[in-house]
């Protein structure tokens, strides 16, 4: 066989383009995309998984190439040609990666700004009592000279927004800002070892988290004890729970369905069973749901879905909860606790 | 290869005459005032680590120092930081003195050095014993006791450093013009215990 | 003056000052700490072959997560890089030690405490909080088990300070006249870039460390946020070192890989002053982008931006140095040493560790699979793909060197066989995993992730079976291998110009630097073998 190198170049780089194009769209590594946020970050990463996979094969082809073609031969005690570099080739691959990288960044940095990461949302402290505290403050206030970061659009937007007395920023957390609309929902989320507990408006109170589909939903985002990492695997969206320090997410359902909620923040031992569902329901159901927990809190019922220990469960038996791992999960402690209050 | 003796084809050999003439067991330079330079850099790193916490802490807080610190008082504080900040000075006169060959010079300042540097020491005691608030009262308490006590840390192994040298000057000749290591060490590290107390001083008192 | 090379074996159980024996000394204790983290890996993944958490409660499983953590970091991968570093550097540039052996000495004993420190307190209160340790979760788990934790850590950061401070000073001061920056072998380029990373950083944690010994001890509130602390400045802080530490993890074996692909290659490296300098790139730019740990902590966005690019910059001088050594082997004349296998699997799976690397710089990505199995695969892919993989090249390469004797070839074939097959199955499926909703540092997980972790677990049985014929392969080659020439691998670098094992004070006379350190194929064939040179240094018996 004797094709000539450009043509076994060409055929090579053919060959690396569409089996990595094939494999940045068939992958199928990610779970269900059951929001707007989780659809741009699969967008992102098919890119990432397809200028990945090309250059994997590239190096990984040009080793397994090397390995075979110039193995020393029996014998042979010479050496292999004194090539010390080659500058333009050297640059090539320098600047190569660099433009990647540099493009990757700013696809990276639109998706962000367009999952409402940079934008920063007036957050009410509602009150001296309830005080937030906010990593970095100093640099919210606008002309602090430590705020100053031209390039990014931060400081454009921090400039607009103006900032009254008794509001602080809450910068920590992702998702385009609700528009104080009455009918924007809004749950304040509470993370303890080891539960979410849900604070619907009207005082629902629930261990999961129900949600109308197509409609933005804002998370308040609070931990009683420890870290916790507030995880929905298929809106993609995470954000660490800090005690003493509210954070939040913004999510848009577009899919109805049953999906996971997991803490990612290591809380201690039973890390592992801190997770609960979280439920998108259509419109209407959702309004039944409202309905229902209503109702049920007219009743003098507190918190829903919360597994009831029973006293006379042993250590191992309550243990066995945790191994069906949407069951919510909490320690004993926290939940008499949370029902005495 | 890359070294070795070997005349082999190319060789670019260099002044192997010279180097042949060396032996075995030539000392090599001495590095070790290099080496105490280095480790003060690692050193101010510890601090640098410190001092950008209290002043994240304090960016951070939305009240500073938090409500009901009592104020802290300057004039003592300051009076001790000139004191140890000219001990500086007086330390630098006993490397000119060795420097001269005058071995008792040396003993002389570094004596004097130390006394600045236990007032210093005592000054610190008798603040901490006035002041108003302890460790665990508030996150600008806890930053307080900890930076200058790590900082007292730092000035008591100096008065130790320099007693060593005080101790090892009493053998007539281990200190001379040419070889006095331990006094340049010994004030260099001086010399950062006194630098990071001013940049300690503006942080805690001043800002 | 006669010079001997052999050492009593008792000689490596004092405080010697000779660089030598201390490197041989760290490597030991390194690989019997690694024996021990593999025995924690492999209690873990037992524990996750099933969803339930029924080997080990959960409590104990945080605790083996934490301590596999920290003794394979502080206690395995940095104490066998300081030991490669402490055996090489002064043989590399033609030193007879290190600018201050008693210090290094002094440097190296902290390592075993640290250790047995740690060790012991999984007997009483295992530290549960992660090799992290973040407040206030470690403020809660066990006083003296954290304390325990605290201390070890602290003392492991000294000895590697001491320890950079030696490696930084013996480079730039002690080389041979005629050896300057730009001629020296690329593995003291990487030390040079380790151990400014290792002075500028580690002093950080140590603060760090002290403040949380309090918050633990006395009871102030620094990162406890019910006392009015930050939990996030801890984290500030903690990563300010811990990502350069990776750095410090994986840049010895940057420099030492460079070493063994051009030698059993037989072609110079292709590009010396771009890996040499990348080197000094990446631990600059390794010191700006701790905060890509936190992109779902309370971090501002613009925080978030910048770490972000600087972090996907760093894919810049690693890239280089990638291609530097593939093109090194190509039109080579590669031998299939054990050494070069190990440097073969090095590359390619440091490549899939890279590419992940640059994916999670991607915020929004990164948001998805932060904290998840997806994160445990990037980071053993460059941990074990190119630090444990790195550190068995290097043994493999530098063994004749240092015991006198061959390693078995047919062996240390296995035990690479089984090490990549092993460390495949184990990481690889742990990728999908992660993206599909598993999160890390979990004794219980969902059922409908069961097969892909039986697959890990399996491979964790085989990365724990390749540890066998390594073992044995080492300490039967010591004793009764096939004795070594003094330039086995006929390399022109100057630790081969020397008897196998060195004198002990490392060259009779020092050498004269004739070629630079990679310069095959312009016929500086090894015409006399250097054993003949030092013929007349008969050597004398240790005294």
């Amino acid at each position: 066989m004797n094709i000539p190198s450009p043509i076994l170049t060409l055929l090579v780089g053919i060959f690396v383009t569409i089996a990595s194009l094939w494999y940045g769209q068939n992958n199928g590594l990610m779970p269900v995309a059951a929001s707007q946020e989780a659809e741009l970050v699969d967008g992102l990463f098919s890119t990432m998984i397809t200028i990945g996979f090309g250059l994997f094969l590239l190096v990984e082809g040009a080793l397994l190439v090397a390995v075979f073609r110039f193995r020393r031969k029996d014998g042979d005690e010479g050496d292999g040609e004194h090539l010390e570099g080659n500058i333009p080739l050297e640059i090539v691959w320098t600047a190569i990666p660099a433009v990647v990288v540099l493009g990757i960044s700013i696809y990276s940095f639109d998706i962000y700004t367009r999952m409402g990461g940079l934008e920063l949302m007036k957050h009410d402290m509602g009150g001296p009592g309830k005080m937030v505290e906010v990593a970095y403050a100093a640099d919210a206030v606008p002309g602090s000279s430590t705020s100053a970061l031209g390039e990014l659009p931060l400081e454009g937007d921090l400039l607009e927004s103006d900032l009254s007395e008794g509001e602080l920023i809450s910068e920590a957390g992702l998702g385009a800002p609700v528009e104080m609309a009455d009918s924007a929902l809004s749950i304040n989320v509470q993370g303890l070892q080891y539960a979410f507990i849900f604070n619907y408006p009207d005082g629902i109170v629930d261990g999961e988290l129900h949600i109308p589909v197509d409609e933005p939903v804002e998370l308040k985002l609070n931990a009683q004890d420890v870290l916790h990492a507030f995880w929905l695997p298929e809106f993609r969206v995470k954000q660490d729970m800090i005690p003493g320090q509210e954070t939040r997410l913004v999510i848009n359902a577009i899919r109805e369905g049953t999906y996971p909620v997991v803490c990612a923040e290591l809380c201690g031992p039973y890390h592992g069973g801190m997770r609960t569902q979280l439920i998108v329901h259509s419109a209407e159901d959702y309004a039944a749901w409202v309905d229902e927990r209503m109702a049920a809190l007219d009743n003098g019922e507190v918190i829903a879905s919360l597994p009831t220990p029973a006293a006379d469960k042993t250590d191992a038996e309550y243990l066995e909860t945790f191994v069906d791992p949407l069951q919510l999960a909490i320690a004993p402690e926290s939940l008499t606790a949370l029902r005495s209050e | 290869m890359q070294g070795s003796i070997n005349t082999a084809e190319g060789t670019l050999n260099l002044a192997q005459e010279e180097n042949a003439a060396v032996s075995h067991h030539e000392e090599h330079p001495d590095h070790r005032l290099f080496g105490v330079l280095v480790f003060l850099c690692a050193e101010s790193m510890l601090f640098l680590g410190l001092f950008i916490a209290y002043i994240t802490f304090r960016l951070v807080a939305t009240e500073w120092p938090p409500a009901g610190t009592p104020e802290l008082e300057v004039l003592l504080p300051g009076i001790n930081s000139l004191i140890l900040i000219s001990s500086s000075f007086v330390i630098h006169k006993a490397d000119t003195a060795v420097k001269n060959n005058n071995v008792g010079g040396v003993k002389t300042w570094f004596a004097v050095t130390i006394v600045m540097g236990t007032i210093f020491l005592l000054g610190q005691g008798y603040e901490y014993a006035n002041l108003e608030f302890s460790l665990k009262d508030n996150l600008f308490a806890s930053t307080f006791y900890v930076l200058t006590g790590f900082h007292g840390l730092h000035v008591f192994l100096g008065l130790l450093l320099m007693g060593a040298v005080l101790w090892r000057a009493r053998v007539p000749g281990h200190y001379s013009s040419e070889n006095h290591f331990g006094i340049e060490a010994v004030e260099l590290y001086w010399h950062f215990v006194d630098v990071i107390w001013i940049i300690l001083f503006i942080l805690l008192y001043l800002w | 003056m006669l010079l001997g090379n052999e050492r009593k074996w008792t000689d490596y159980f004092t405080f010697c000052t000779d660089h030598k024996v201390i490197g041989i000394q760290y490597l030991v204790t390194a690989f019997f700490f690694y024996l021990i983290g593999g025995a924690l890996a492999t209690a873990m993944r037992t524990e996750l072959a099933t969803p339930a958490p029924d080997v080990v409660t959960p409590d104990v499983y945080n605790g083996l997560l934490t301590l596999h953590g920290t003794v394979m970091l502080f206690l395995w991968i940095v104490p066998a890089g300081a030991g490669l570093a402490n055996y090489l550097i002064p043989l590399m540039i033609g030193a007879r030690d290190m600018a201050f052996p008693r210090l290094n000495a002094i440097a190296f004993w902290m390592i075993p405490p640290s250790g047995i420190l740690l060790i012991s307190s999984f007997f009483y209160e295992p530290p549960q909080a992660g090799w992290t340790s973040y407040p206030p979760l470690s403020l809660t788990t066990g006083m003296l088990g954290e304390g325990i934790w605290i201390l070890s850590v602290l003392l492991g950061g000294t000895a590697s300070i001491l320890g950079g401070l030696n490696f930084l000073v013996t480079i730039l001061k002690m080389r041979v006249p005629s050896m300057p920056l730009t001629k020296m072998p690329l593995f003291c380029w990487a030390m040079i870039a380790t151990s400014l990373l290792i002075l500028i950083s580690t002093p950080v944690l140590a603060g760090a460390l002290i403040l949380l010994a309090f918050d633990l001890i006395a009871g102030t509130a620094f990162f406890n946020p019910t006392g009015g602390g930050n939990p996030v400045v801890y984290q500030h802080m903690f990563w300010f070192y811990s990502h350069p530490a990776v750095y410090i993890f994986v840049l010895p074996l940057f420099g030492a890989i460079s070493e063994v692909v051009s030698v059993h290659a037989r072609k110079p490296i292709f590009g010396y002053r771009a890996i040499a300098y990348s080197s000094i790139v990446i631990s600059f730019l390794g010191l700006i982008v701790w905060a890509h740990h936190m992109f779902t902590s309370g971090t501002p966005p613009w925080l978030r931006m910048f770490f972000m690019i600087t972090t996907m910059v760093i894919a810049v001088p690693t890239g280089i140095k990638v291609f530097g050594w593939v093109a090194t082997l190509w039109r080579g004349k590669i031998a299939f040493t054990s050494a070069m296998l190990f440097a073969l699997g090095f590359i390619s799976l440091f490549l899939i560790g890279g590419i992940s690397g640059v994916m999670l710089a991607a915020v929004p990505f990164d948001i998805h699979v932060h904290d998840t199995y997806f994160v445990v695969a990037h980071f053993h892919y460059v941990l074990f793909g190119a630090s444990v993989f790195g550190i068995f090249m290097a043994v493999y390469h530098w063994f004749p060197k240092m015991t006198g004797r061959m390693m078995n070839e047919f062996w240390g074939k296995v035990h690479f066989a089984l090490s990549f097959i092993g460390m495949n199955l184990t990481f690889m499926p742990m990728h999908e995993l992660g993206l599909r909703g598993m999160n890390r540092r979990i004794a219980l997980y969902d059922p409908q992730f069961t097969d892909l972790n039986v697959i890990a677990t399996i491979g964790a049985y085989v990365m724990a079976v390749s540890t066998i014929p390594f073992l044995i392969n080492a300490v039967w080659s010591w004793r009764y291998g096939e004795k070594a020439p003094a330039n086995p691998w006929r390399a022109l670098t100057l630790e081969w110009q020397t008897l196998s094992p060195p004198h002990i004070e490392n060259f009779e006379e020092l050498p004269e630097l004739i070629t630079g350190p990679y310069d095959y194929g312009l016929g500086y064939t090894a015409e006399r073998d250097p054993e003949e040179l030092y013929a007349h240094a008969v050597p004398a018996p240790a005294s």
